[in-house]
């Protein structure tokens, strides 16, 4: 035994639930052994889960800080461990640590703003904790746009929450869109930037974006082309990480470690770095 | 001392380069010292001429450069080959690894390469100056004004103290005279070893590699491991590219990298010179040719483009698996 | 300052490992020196410097973090870490000492690293002055001083006595032990040594090589710089700069099924590496190009923006005379620091 805390050493969790989103998204609700949350976080951290023998990866928080109950993690699969989560059963054991890396500023200079998410296919994991949490502290914050867009009406993650909760709130516009037209959406269908594009949004704003890279390539110019200053728009970046405190060295980019520097940065910030990420 | 001098090579090149045959030259690229050069591409004779080296130090297969260097290369490349490299080149050109048409090969007779090493052994550290054009080598230190004089012999690198061909086996020309193949001792430290007992072989083995630091520079360097995703690559397979989780994996490493290569593998040796840890690797490969040559008859891999290795051509004549088996405390 | 004959070198060894294993510089069958653990019968290397850097000893290149049990789907974690003895590591250049303060840096920074810390705390470093320096040395380029090392205990051989200082508290009660076998001495020979090293230093070919072009800031300057086609154009990708340097310090977590139950251990990595930063859905740095840019923009750039313009490099050489294809940081520094750095 040593004298030191170690953050490698993870605790273990148990998938309490797990809800089929779409057809390769699965929403898991984890807690620790004894039913209670693994400990606090801030919207946009992230936490190491991990299958052992099968390995450990970083994923977003979906689920709001203001649920004092659990956490949730929506999970596209596409690598090992995503794979064995998507066959996991609730009652399910894994293992779990963090939180990790730098919030969004939810609490100063989004405070009193409006907001404007953007997000594209899974890129609204991450967002949801923040949406979640400025609805919750809704009187803290200005209006609410979201423009969230997927392949098509069965790939919309939190579909249910959107219409039923978020679309329902007062101050809260949500905007939809799916990339081609399909039997029973009558809503937008179009590319993610495109609708940005067309719903034409006042500056006064603070952006969010996560997405695709493609999508947040396209979105920001055309939100730049409107007159979008980049220290009004926010993004989150994912790149291999194994440590999450940032020593490893895997998701090191110039001078900043996504781990623990980000995974917010601010549009500007990104400019400073070399183009590899 | 190499028969051929430098400024031939330049010249050569240079005036391929402004004939328009060639586009690009693979070459040695000057460094720091006078021994550690560096494969580098050249495009003009100015660059040949501030940049191009030719001396005992200049030990890198070029042949494996050719897959990559040659992809995307408008026009041909020149490529300097020593006799043992033009059997890597062959065998690639036999594993269809590379575009014969993109390459331009000069044969260059080779009088053995210098093991900077072995040098250093005799003169210590703080070398400022090698020079090879001599009879001896004249190692110049700071410590010393007088350089140490040294017989090139003293100090073959181990694959050249084995030679097995100072003959070209392909190339478009050929500068100086064509050699011979060598009826060398390479096989002699392999059946020292295949003398010993099969725990002391394993002891040997084992002390070798345990001072395996997994950086791949081996296979890297292999002309014969071209392939396009390695297995030590692929994070499923679980022995990625990474350091030993045991010593059983670092055997495995080795061992799988030799099957792997038997019957293809030409001894260049490179991967031996490479290794940082001086693990003897090019014993594993010759252990194969050596059971390959006794067991199907005498085959040199790259000796012949498009010959059949005996590991992949299958005759009623074949040794049977059980002779094999009989053979093995021979 | 303490000394002892060089004869009775042993005897020190003997007393030091009563109380801690001892690691030094030993010779190996193939001509190249390795840290080995000290027992009697062990000869102390006379090399310059070692293949593998004494990193080795307080960052492993493979290393146990916990271990799992698995049933049904139950997970227990064990917490597998134990208790780290005394060690003295012996006989450390000073450009490997310097490489612990580039580490601490990195490990000894919140959170930290517990394995990596509890061995820093329970290692002794002495230091060995350097007297015949390679040619491929550079470590003043780092304002390292190869005839003054620091760490817990400074030494000095010379053509009979071994000389001791000692810099810290570690280092005291080291000597502590030795005081039967060291005797109180001037500074005299000690102070000759390190003026004829000082000045074999300026007379080493890579004596002028210049950090000026480097450092913290300066990505947008060298990042795009159109030299990195051909610096790394002859690159093999293989990780030897990686693991023969005292300061690369990447490392990856892999799990290991013993069939009764689940190792989690971690071993170096190397940013050469293709696999390095490839994820499920993408890889960000797709080229040897880009991926040896990184190395050497961190060591040169990227770290010493993080802190306070120290360099991750310490000069040692090793990676000038190990690398395959001789590239190396010194080529690097020269082509892409212009004349000034020529």
């Amino acid at each position: 035994m040593s004298n030191y805390e170690e953050t490698l050493i993870p605790q273990v969790g148990v998938i309490t639930d797990v809800r089929i989103d779409t057809p390769d998204i699965k929403t898991f609700r984890v807690v620790t052994l004894d039913g209670k949350k693994a400990f606090d976080h801030r919207p946009g951290q992230c936490a190491m889960l991990s299958i052992p023998g099968v390995g450990e990866a970083m994923f977003s928080i979906t689920s709001s800080p203001t649920n004092e109950e659990y956490m949730e993690f929506s999970i596209k699969k596409c690598g090992c461990v995503t794979e064995w989560l998507h066959q996991a059963e609730a009652g399910q054991q894994i293992t779990i640590r963090g939180p990790y890396g730098k919030p969004f500023p939810v609490d100063d200079v989004f405070v009193g703003k409006n907001l404007l998410f953007i997000a594209g296919g899974v890129g609204l994991a991450p967002l949801r904790s923040v949406i979640n949490y400025v609805r919750h502290y809704r009187d803290r914050y200005g209006d609410i746009d979201i423009v969230y867009g997927s392949r098509s009406k069965d790939d919309l993650l939190d579909y249910k929450e959107i219409i039923e909760e978020w679309a329902t709130d007062a101050g809260v516009k949500v905007h939809l869109t799916i990339d081609n037209p399909q039997e029973g959406w009558d809503g937008h269908v179009g590319f993610v930037p495109n609708y940005v594009k067309e719903l034409g949004f006042d500056t006064n704003k603070t952006a969010v974006l996560c997405g695709p890279p493609i999508m947040i390539k396209f979105t920001l110019e055309g939100l730049t082309a409107i007159g979008f200053d980049k220290t009004q728009i926010y993004t989150t970046l994912e790149l291999r990480m194994k440590c999450g405190v940032g020593k490893c060295g895997r998701c090191n980019v110039g001078a900043k470690y996504v781990c623990k520097d980000g995974p917010v940065f601010r549009c500007d910030e990104l400019d400073e770095l070399p183009d590899e990420y | 001392m190499q028969k051929i001098m430098r400024e031939q090579l330049i010249e050569k090149a240079a005036s391929l380069l402004n004939n328009g045959t060639v586009t690009a030259v693979l070459g040695w690229g000057k460094g720091e010292f006078d021994y550690d050069v560096t494969p580098a591409v050249f495009k003009t004779e100015e660059e040949l001429k501030a940049g191009f080296v030719w001396n005992d130090f200049c030990g890198a297969n070029f042949s494996k450069y050719l897959v990559k260097k040659t992809d995307r290369l408008e026009g041909k490349l020149l490529v300097f080959l020593k006799p043992c490299d033009t059997y890597s080149f062959n065998q690639l050109l036999t594993e269809h690894r590379f575009d014969r048409e993109k390459v331009y090969a000069i044969g260059v007779p080779c009088n053995g390469m210098a093991d900077i090493a072995k040098i250093k052994a005799v003169s210590g550290e703080g070398i400022s100056a090698v020079d090879t054009n001599g009879e001896k080598i004249a190692v110049t230190t700071i410590y010393d004004d007088a350089p140490v004089m040294i017989d090139p012999a003293d100090v073959l690198a181990e694959r050249c103290i084995n030679c097995k061909s100072k003959k070209h086996v392909a190339y478009d020309e050929l500068l100086g005279e064509e050699g011979d193949v060598i009826d060398s001792a390479r096989f002699d430290e392999v059946a020292r070893l295949e003398a010993m007992s099969a725990d002391e072989r394993f002891a040997f083995w084992q002390n070798e590699l345990s001072r395996c630091i997994r950086c791949n520079a081996c296979r890297d360097a292999c002309p014969a491991c071209t392939c396009e995703k390695c297995v030590f690559d692929n994070p499923a397979s679980g022995v990625e590219n990474k350091s030993p989780a045991n010593s059983f994996e670092e055997q495995l490493f080795h061992v799988i990298r030799a099957y792997h290569v038997a019957g293809r593998c030409t001894d260049c040796g490179e991967c031996s010179r490479v290794c940082p840890q001086n693990i003897p690797l090019h014993l594993l490969n010759r252990k194969f040719i050596k059971d390959i040559n006794e067991f199907y008859g005498e085959y040199q891999a790259g000796e012949t483009v498009g010959s059949r290795a005996p590991l992949v051509n299958y005759t009623t004549e074949d040794i049977e698996p059980g002779e094999v088996f009989d053979r093995r405390d021979k | 300052m303490r000394k002892c004959s060089l004869n009775a070198v042993n005897e020190v060894f003997a007393e030091i490992a009563k109380a801690a294993k001892l690691y030094l510089p030993v010779d190996q069958a193939d001509g190249s020196a390795a840290f080995k653990e000290w027992e009697n019968g062990v000869t102390w290397s006379s090399a310059l410097n070692t293949v593998k850097s004494p990193k080795d000893l307080f960052f492993p290149q493979t290393e146990d973090l916990m271990a799992f049990k698995t049933e049904g789907k139950s997970i227990e974690v064990i917490d597998t870490r134990r208790e780290v003895e005394d060690f003295v590591v012996f006989g450390v250049r000073a450009c490997d000492v310097k490489s612990f303060e580039i580490l601490d840096r990195v490990f000894i920074k919140e959170p930290v690293d517990s394995y990596y810390a509890s061995k820093r705390e329970k290692g002794v470093i002495v230091a060995l002055a350097c007297t015949k320096p390679s040619e491929t040395c550079f470590c003043t380029a780092f304002g390292i001083c190869a005839e003054e090392p620091c760490g817990d205990v400074s030494a000095w051989k010379t053509e009979d006595a071994l000389y001791f200082r000692a810099n810290t508290e570690k280092g005291e009660a080291l000597m502590k032990r030795l005081e039967a076998l060291t005797e109180e001495c001037g500074e005299d020979a000690v102070n000759a040594q390190k003026e004829k090293t000082a000045q074999i230093m300026k007379k080493l070919p890579l004596a002028k090589l210049d950090t000026g072009a480097f450092g913290g800031g300066k990505t947008e300057q060298l990042f795009n710089a159109p030299e990195w086609d051909e610096l790394s154009s002859a690159c093999l990708g293989c990780g030897t700069c990686t693991f023969v340097c005292p300061t690369c310090q990447c490392y990856d977590i892999k799990d290991f099924n013993t069939g009764n139950g689940v190792i989690r251990y971690r071993c170096w990595d190397s940013c050469m590496y293709s696999e390095f930063t490839k994820m499920a859905h993408g890889n960000n740095r797709l080229t040897q190009k880009e991926r040896f840019r990184q190395r050497f923009m961190h060591k040169l750039v990227y770290y010493p923006e993080n802190n306070d313009g120290l360099f991750s490099c310490v000069g040692c050489g090793r990676c000038l005379a190990k690398c395959p294809i001789s590239m190396n940081i010194v080529k690097v520094m020269k082509k892409l620091g212009g004349k000034d750095s020529e």
